[in-house]
């Protein structure tokens, strides 16, 4: 069996007298797309917040690639980092930062690029996403779904391996749903990162999904393909696809 | 009872420790990031111009009125006694010494510390802070240390334009008005004036910048960690507010302490 290329081991989390994560166990395969369902306020984005570090657990390891994050080397703990992107809910765009400064800023701050190398990357992505010509145009200037988009090629700019999406397309009607789901199909395709995602976009989010986790009560409830869970047996999983809540089962 | 007052106290201490802990440790790797390369120049001239340049105007008034104001209570005081040739020293040491850094630390707090707060306040209520970390940027590098340099530049700068703008003030209502000789006046300010005074002026402006830096820059950065548990609009207005106080209150505290130490 191969070493999971992420792996959360009885990780456990609390806030004040809220215990978030109760003890998950989860592995992400490298190179695919994992997706992390479940109800509003059940710890999702507190799951996808320890694999870059801005939470720690209080109890429990997480792996990556078989070897423990806390326990790397400095240099190993960046190297990974590097490879790391993550895209935020609410995109967590500079405000104050044109859309070229925006999508630039990862290689400006961390590598030695030069300024026509980097110019030729930013506008390469942004070309890819459909984003090209608003380079010097504010976040608040844009709509919704460009802002996704920026955020998105901010989050591509730097090749990463990795990318963790926290709930990608919160706010954004149908049509664009689908275009973003479709956009993060075509690129894990055409680059082959690690995509983790945080979504409530049930059930169109199976068919991007290579493997789903819901995750309940603080614990993964359910592990498997976008098949498996349809057919899934293990109680609360199908009412929560169904989207039927305790109190009409009462 | 008494545990409880007990509890309270202790906890009262541990909190404290903890928060100087955290200031002190913030204000250290700011520091420390001056000193790595590459040298921040664009976020630093940024900076200036917003710290220093944009703080000319309301310098310039404020230092005109505190000289004119100094000027005419100097003269009505040693009228009194019959040493009102001695205004041009009263005024420009009184400038000089204590009030160009001081007030000049004030206004800057106003204008600029609370935006500082105000603009890493939001900053980290809408992620960009955890952004930063995100892609492996160092956020105080990033928000503090480009700050705390232009500070440490403009502070002294605007101090000196207080002073002179101060003591043409003084010239004003004390020559200009109440009929002191222009000559007795400056020459007074020229012979007790001496180089002590004005490095001691602004050694205080240079603590100030990093006094005032420190403390806008920490609470913004941290406006999600107040006692009281507001966040979002609110969590940014107490950062704002707690920084422009505390600021102040610090600046009259350390100089105090500094002016103890240089009489």
């Amino acid at each position: 069996m191969t070493t999971p290329f992420i792996q959360f081991k009885n990780i456990k989390k609390q806030f004040g007298a809220l215990e978030v994560l109760k003890g998950v166990n989860l592995s992400i395969a490298k190179g695919q797309v994992t997706v992390v369902i479940g109800k509003s306020g059940t710890g999702k984005s507190v799951l996808l917040k320890h694999i870059v570090g801005l939470i720690h657990q209080d109890s429990g390891q997480l792996l990556i690639q078989g070897e423990p994050l806390d326990g790397l080397s400095k240099e190993k703990s960046c190297r990974f980092k590097n490879k790391t992107s993550y895209m935020f809910q609410d995109n967590a765009l500079f405000d104050f930062l044109t859309v070229y400064d925006n999508i630039a800023l990862p290689l400006k701050e961390t590598s030695k690029i030069a300024d026509a190398a980097l110019q030729q990357k930013v506008h390469a992505r942004m070309k890819q996403l459909g984003i090209d010509g608003i380079d010097n145009k504010y976040p608040s200037e844009l709509s919704g779904g460009m802002r996704k988009r920026v955020a998105l090629a901010r989050a591509l700019v730097t090749d990463p391996e990795v990318i963790l999406f926290d709930e990608p397309t919160t706010g954004l009607d149908p049509i664009r749903k689908k275009n973003v789901h479709t956009m993060i199909k075509a690129y894990q395709k055409q680059f082959g990162f690690t995509a983790v995602i945080v979504s409530h976009d049930i059930p169109q989010i199976f068919d991007l999904a290579q493997h789903i986790a819901l995750l309940d009560e603080g614990i993964i409830l359910f592990e498997g393909s976008g098949q498996d869970i349809l057919h899934s047996k293990i109680p609360g999983v199908q009412a929560f696809i169904q989207g039927k809540s305790s109190m009409e089962h009462e | 009872m008494i545990t409880c007052y007990i509890e309270a106290i202790g906890s009262f201490f541990v909190r404290f420790v903890a928060s100087a802990g955290q200031f002190f440790l913030f204000f250290m790797s700011g520091v420390k990031q001056i000193f790595s390369l590459p040298v921040q120049t664009d976020k630093i001239l940024d900076h200036i111009w917003f710290i220093g340049a944009k703080s000319v105007f309301v310098i310039l008034l404020t230092g005109l009125f505190t000289g004119m104001v100094l000027g005419l209570q100097g003269y009505y005081t040693l009228v009194t006694f019959g040493s009102e040739a001695a205004l041009g020293t009263a005024v420009s040491l009184t400038l000089i010494r204590e009030l160009g850094p001081v007030l000049g630390a004030i206004m800057i707090t106003a204008r600029a510390g609370s935006a500082m707060a105000a603009e890493i306040g939001v900053m980290r209520m809408s992620e960009q802070i955890d952004a930063l970390v995100t892609m492996q940027i160092d956020p105080v590098r990033f928000v503090f240390t480009p700050r705390l340099f232009a500070a440490v530049l403009s502070f002294p700068l605007l101090t000196a334009l207080f002073d002179m703008v101060g003591i043409f003030g003084g010239y004003l209502s004390g020559s200009l008005l109440l009929g002191i000789n222009e000559a007795v006046y400056m020459d007074r300010v020229i012979h007790s004036v001496k180089m002590t005074d004005i490095w001691g002026g602004f050694f205080k402006s240079i603590v100030f910048a990093f006094v005032v830096t420190t403390i806008c820059c920490y609470r913004g950065y941290y406006s999600h960690e107040n006692r009281q548990g507001e966040f979002g609009a609110k969590g940014v207005s107490l950062a704002t507010t707690n920084a422009v106080v505390q600021s102040c209150v610090c600046v009259l505290i350390c100089d105090y302490v500094i002016t103890s130490f240089l009489v």
